[in-house]
């Protein structure tokens, strides 16, 4: 017994210093960034970095239950895609009717990824590739393959585009209450320890009598309804609903997740350090514009993606190194 | 353990699933499909298949070690984009020949780089399949558009457009290519040593690995495969058109390929690698839309189409397991 315990403790500690790494890169290039660029601390770059970023951060949060579970899910790029031209369609009602609206369309295509998953068992990256296919079929049959203007005269745009005392955008605060919420449920509820305990052993985690199934629905449709949130704030920060939007999002979320210190196998990470993660990967980009700004270096938009992939290259060959070594520890 | 190259010996619901699938879409067409029964028609469909095939017989190979590689549409845009860019530079326009071979060699050799990176982050570095090939499904495709800027890219070579135009006997070069193809990984499957490690590999990795099999080399090993085809895939798609847009090659080519290798027969858990039953499937992917296209359905119903397919054919695997 007490071997395990030490067992657990030093687990927590070591998942302990893989997020103490993101804080301390994050606050590193923050201070790095406030002493190169004068305008970095600005209220104009503060608040479009809050407003561009809260779409990445509640995709990512999502994706964090789904692999801490051991699965994936592919489809959020799509479903953000679909639901912000549902929010488009709706945003003449206001974003009391558009928001619900939307996160519930993103919830009902992560209900379908449930569905696949738990009831047809079908292996994650399939069952989520096929729904990625089919949001995105469905964003540009609904949407007519063109983008959607929101209503400029309901309040939806506000949504997006408004800011709390000039700085804080609406989107980082609704993402802000949704970050918590989600920590709590994963922190303090028996659905966060059941999505905890499956990724650690699934079969393990049943024999315990969890509930498995319905913290694995939970997930999927958890992340569908962060997908849908995300996409709201696509078209109200952007002024029309994009079905052809979200191409690699998937991957900026997984990236977020891992850096976070997350396991990809699962059963480890948290939601804060992923909220990290995912700052992290926004403020590489906001360097890397303030650096073409200043003349240093000249990338073109393609580079975006390149640098998507090396980024999240890099974190994974660093998580495999830290996880092995973690693994030789414990054995 | 059973024997890989006697499918045809039971009852096999996926391969024969496919087969009853390919019969009622014939049927379909025959009666539906106006000018369905012509020499155009075949001729268009075995083009468009071939590139599916070929990259669905690759990927047949990666899911026969338990992985999947969702890079090939992106190695395809990479090898695209790099055929014109090589035979339209000053050397290659100095030199017909010598271009024009560097343009198929070179981005076949990237296109294999390529799949030595998957394999080794795959097997080396113990990254989930799915993640590792992530990375050059959005970089390989980025580093297409950088290499281009973005920019169509236009030309006029018969010799280069032969891999996509030519004819062979009556009938499109690439389907010959792909039968050629089809019969060479069928006996590397079949009777090679690196084929029977193959499938050991995918069917109980642990076990292949304690009885000294090389794992890391024949997974890196099918994922080069895997990666190679998909370049030479891109070079046909390029030259059918006469034209490159890296945006555009190979896109959602990985959805494509692995509907192919799955509604072919292959396992998704591995250790099984029907060669014959992926071009059976890319077949069937390329008469669905046809189908859907020929008759006025738009493309983008054709999409939920599909997924439908792959959510349909890995059930109906799971279900025969069981």
């Amino acid at each position: 017994m007490g071997d395990i315990a030490s067992l657990d403790l030093r687990r927590y500690l070591r998942g302990g210093s893989h997020s103490a790494g993101v804080w301390a890169a994050l606050i590193a290039l923050i201070i790095f960034s406030l002493l190169r660029y004068e305008n970095f601390g600005g209220a104009y770059n503060i608040s479009s970095f809050l407003n561009y970023n809260a779409m990445f951060i509640v995709i990512s949060v999502g994706m964090c239950f789904v692999i801490l579970t051991g699965g994936i899910d592919l489809s959020v790029g799509s479903v953000a895609a679909f639901t912000s031209v549902v929010a488009a369609y709706l945003s003449p009602y206001g974003m009391q009717v558009a928001l619900p609206g939307a996160v519930l369309s993103g919830l009902a295509i992560g209900a379908l990824n449930a569905f696949f998953v738990v009831a047809m068992r079908i292996p994650p990256f399939i069952a989520t590739l096929a729904t990625m296919l089919g949001a995105k079929g469905g964003a540009l049959v609904i949407s007519g393959a063109q983008t959607i203007s929101v209503d400029w005269g309901s309040n939806f745009t506000r949504l997006g585009m408004g800011k709390v005392w000039d700085i804080f955008p609406w989107t980082a605060i609704i993402t802000a209450v949704v970050v918590v919420a989600l920590w709590i449920v994963l922190e303090r509820t028996s659905l966060g320890r059941t999505t905890l305990a499956i990724g650690g052993g699934e079969d393990a985690a049943t024999m315990m009598g969890l509930n498995v199934r319905r913290a694995k629905c939970f997930v999927y449709m958890l992340s569908g309804a962060c997908a849908g949130l995300a996409g709201v704030f696509l078209a109200s920060g952007f002024g029309a609903g994009q079905p052809l939007e979200g191409i690699g999002w998937e991957l900026s979320a997984i990236a977020s997740v891992v850096v976070g210190g997350t396991l990809l196998t699962g059963g480890m990470g948290s939601v804060l350090a992923t909220v990290a993660g995912a700052l992290l990967l926004g403020l590489v980009f906001n360097i890397l514009n303030f650096e073409n700004g200043r003349g240093v270096i000249s990338l073109s938009a393609y580079w975006q993606m390149v640098i998507r992939g090396a980024f999240l290259l890099a974190v994974i060959l660093l998580q495999s190194r830290l996880s092995r070594t973690t693994q030789k520890e414990l054995s | 353990m059973s024997d890989p190259t006697m499918i045809h010996s039971r009852f096999d619901p996926a391969r024969h699933g496919a087969l009853i699938a390919l019969v009622v879409i014939l049927a379909f067409n025959l009666i539906v499909t106006p000018n369905f029964f012509q020499a155009q028609t075949l001729f268009v469909n075995i083009s468009q298949m071939a590139t599916i095939a070929i990259v669905a017989m690759g990927m047949t190979l990666v899911i026969a070690t338990g992985g999947i590689d969702l890079s090939v549409g992106a190695v395809m845009a990479l090898a695209g984009a790099l055929a014109p860019l090589i035979f339209l530079s000053d050397f290659a326009q100095a030199n017909p020949g010598l271009g024009l071979a560097a343009s198929i060699v070179v981005p076949v050799l990237v296109a294999l780089f390529c799949g030595v990176f998957n394999g080794m982050l795959v097997s080396c570095f113990g990254v989930q399949p799915i993640v590792a090939t992530l990375i050059l499904f959005i970089s390989g495709r980025g580093l297409a558009q950088v290499l281009t800027n973005g920019n169509l890219q236009t030309f006029s070579n018969p010799a280069f457009s032969y891999l996509g135009t030519g004819r062979v006997l009556g009938l499109p070069f690439q389907g010959w290519l792909v039968l050629a193809i089809a019969v060479v990984l069928t006996w590397v499957v079949t009777r090679s040593i690196f084929g029977r490690q193959l499938l050991a590999v995918g069917g109980n990795e642990r076990a292949a690995r304690m009885s000294g099999l090389p794992v890391r080399r024949v997974k890196i090993g099918a994922y080069v495969i895997c990666s190679g085809l998909a370049g030479l895939a891109g070079l046909i798609v390029v030259a059918i058109n006469s034209a490159s847009d890296a945006a555009r090659i190979g896109n959602l080519m990985e959805l494509d390929a692995i509907a192919a290798a799955v509604v072919g027969g292959t396992l998704l858990q591995g250790g099984r690698a029907p060669i014959f039953g992926a071009i059976l499937g890319a077949v069937i992917i390329q008469l669905v839309k046809y189908t859907l296209l020929a008759n006025g359905i738009a493309d983008e119903v054709a999409l939920i189409a599909k997924a439908a397919i792959i959510i349909a054919a890995v059930y109906l695997q799971q279900g025969w397991k069981e």
